[in-house]
């Protein structure tokens, strides 16, 4: 093995018959090695800037909602607002409920029941995000005489997607239903969404 | 690099001289747009129209650098730092922000006008693909700006056109909401928003205008195209930059100018839309949600899917919008025509005036109401304006006969004055 002390340099090595003989793997491994630091350093540098981009603490702070639910009547809505989006909370008349429920699941475009989309013995309570999940419009039908749509739930004045009484998209353009968000019953008035 | 018999920069004030032998700028702007840079002597006005994006691109960073001293990038002071603080409190205020909102207009009018010109005289085709291939990233570079820029009023259109390009991005399987959250930074469009397309709009302008100093280096390599689309043989072909183009070029500005003046002074509002004067309500869509006019033909072609197909219809409408660009790209090697100019090509040039009016038609789509028939017409244009580069195109250039061309670009410019006769003359004398 060569060393300094021969005479020889660091990325050389002496051949069978005393030859000097190049030796790459000393510099190429210097070179992998320095490069792979500097990647992970600018790894290091891009992450906090691309994760600045997520949403802030105050932003995230606003991801719970309670709603007062005393005064919704059946068969109207409100339309109120969650993490600065539009939340629509519905009460269901028992018609529009037989109506939901009268539809085969396995023909919907996103097969999901009423009973998959609201709570236990609240099946009355449809609450959703007031965004269509075509390209994010408001969706009309939750105000006092807005359009409903085709199938008596929502409509997005948009594109045409009309949404059923469950909330369930089944004609127009977008492509999942209404997105329920999380959210429990503190009492049988008071919902915390979120 | 430049034609050998091109002039060369020699100073003859002192001060210059010494500049020049220190840092050769005034010889890179001679070289450039002076009279250093030898051009055909042949262009028609249709080669104004990248001088006058540059203008364009000017006229928006001043007016952008003063308007922005006076705007409130938070989504409680935006709408009214701009409608009422900008239009009756700063001074000249109104002109500066009606000069950018219609420069945005009148820059992507001109842009469209160029890019139609390279289609038209070939100008993408090799040794320019470069060339081309610049132009289209500065395009998308633009278009981003302009969307953000529109975003900054905070009107109702401005709140929900971030809210449907932002929704764009949930259409990407899996990480498509993730996407969209982080570009918003947040759930749905707020000041996060608001100060980051603010931050950015301020910042893209310039890397466009570097984009469009590798565009000029680009084309500087071959030397500018011609309406012939025949290379320059000699140098009696071509003609120094200036004075000969700066000032047909200068003429060009006029109009531009004068049209551009027309529209801030007597229709101020007439490429807007009403419903941006109304501030942004997070609860309530506008019921007619379009973009700005040169948005209009993507947004048809948005539009136009309706069914899925094995992927959702949403995602397919996504992807022929970024692919009707992105398809601009490729242009240079599915036209596999050696000549150049549509002049000379009579198939290609009814193919080009066919898909100009498909585009207007898509435009004219994107900017009315969904109804079943607007839906089927961007449907049949959407699929035109991909056959026509997917399919027309590589057909045509491989059946077509051209037109013979001109020995040279003096041989055609003589013989449009009726002077080809006196060269044949001299020829034989």
């Amino acid at each position: 093995m060569a060393t300094l002390e021969d005479g020889v340099p660091p990325d050389q090595t002496v051949g069978p018959g005393g030859e000097l003989l190049e030796n790459p793997r000393r510099r190429d491994y210097l070179t992998y090695a320095a490069v792979s630091v500097a990647a992970v350093g600018a790894g290091v540098v891009v992450l906090p800037l691309v994760n600045s981009m997520n949403p802030s603490a105050d932003v995230l702070a606003q991801s719970s909602t309670e709603i007062d639910l005393s005064a919704i009547e059946p068969g109207q809505a409100i339309k109120t607002s969650f993490r600065k989006q539009p939340l629509f909370v519905r009460n269901l008349t028992p018609a529009e409920i037989a109506e939901a429920d009268k539809v085969p699941v396995s023909s919907l475009r996103d097969p999901q029941t009423l009973e998959q989309r609201t709570k236990e013995g609240k099946t009355n309570w449809l609450i959703t995000l007031g965004v269509c999940t075509h390209l994010g419009c408001v969706p009309l039908g939750a105000g006092e005489g807005e359009n409903r749509g085709p199938f008596g739930g929502y409509f997005c004045p948009c594109h045409g997607s009309a949404y059923d009484t469950a909330g369930r998209i089944r004609q127009g353009p977008a492509p999942t239903n209404l997105q329920v968000p999380e959210y429990e019953f503190t009492s049988d008035t008071v919902v915390v969404v979120g | 690099m430049s034609f050998p018999w091109a002039k060369q920069y020699e100073p003859k004030n002192p001060v210059m001289q010494w500049v020049d032998s220190r840092l050769p700028l005034p010889r890179f702007v001679y070289n450039a747009v002076g009279a250093g840079y030898p051009v055909p002597r042949n262009l028609n006005y249709f080669w104004n129209f990248g001088i006058l994006a540059g203008v364009a691109l000017v006229v928006q960073i001043v007016t952008g650098i003063v308007l922005a001293m006076h705007f409130h990038s938070s989504a409680a002071g935006a709408f009214e730092s701009v409608n009422v603080g900008m239009m009756r409190d700063v001074n000249a205020g109104w002109f500066l922000r009606f000069t950018h909102a219609n420069g945005a207009s009148m820059f992507l009018a001109v842009v469209y006008i160029h890019i139609f010109r390279g289609l038209y005289y070939g100008s993408y085709k090799a040794p320019r693909e470069m060339v081309w291939l610049l132009g289209v990233l500065i395009f998308l570079l633009i278009m981003a700006t302009a969307f953000m820029g529109y975003v900054l009023p905070w009107g109702q259109m401005s709140f929900w056109g971030a809210q449907v390009i932002t929704g764009f991005f949930s259409a990407i399987p899996v990480v498509g909401e993730w996407i969209r959250v982080w570009l918003l930074g947040g759930y749905a469009p707020d000041d996060a928003t608001l100060n980051r397309f603010f931050s950015l709009h301020y910042l893209l302008p310039f890397v466009i205008a570097g984009v469009i100093i590798l565009h000029i280096w680009a084309l500087h390599i071959p030397g500018s195209s011609n309406p012939t689309g025949v290379e320059v043989k000699g140098e009696q072909d071509t003609v120094p930059f200036h004075p000969y183009y700066t000032a047909k070029d200068g003429f060009g500005v006029g109009v531009f100018m004068i049209i551009f003046a027309t529209l801030i002074f007597f229709f101020p509002d007439y490429l807007g839309h009403p419903d941006n004067y109304v501030v942004a309500n997070p609860l309530s869509t506008p019921a007619h949600i379009v973009p700005e006019w040169y948005f209009w033909p993507f947004y048809a072609i948005l539009r136009a899917f309706t069914a899925d197909f094995i992927i959702p219809a949403k995602l397919w409408g996504v992807l022929a919008m970024f692919g009707s660009i992105l398809l601009l790209f490729f242009l240079p090697w599915l036209d596999k025509s050696p000549v150049r100019s549509a002049n000379f090509r009579p198939m290609y040039r009814i193919a080009f005036w066919v898909l100009v009016l498909d585009v207007l038609v898509l435009g004219y789509c994107g900017g009315s109401t969904a109804t079943p028939g607007v839906v089927i017409t961007s449907q049949i244009t959407a699929a035109y304006y991909f056959a026509h580069f997917l399919i027309i195109v590589p057909i045509i250039s491989r059946l077509e006969t051209p037109k013979p061309l001109p020995n040279s670009i003096t041989e055609a410019v003589l013989a449009n004055k009726g002077g080809s006769r006196m060269t044949e003359t001299a020829v034989s004398a």
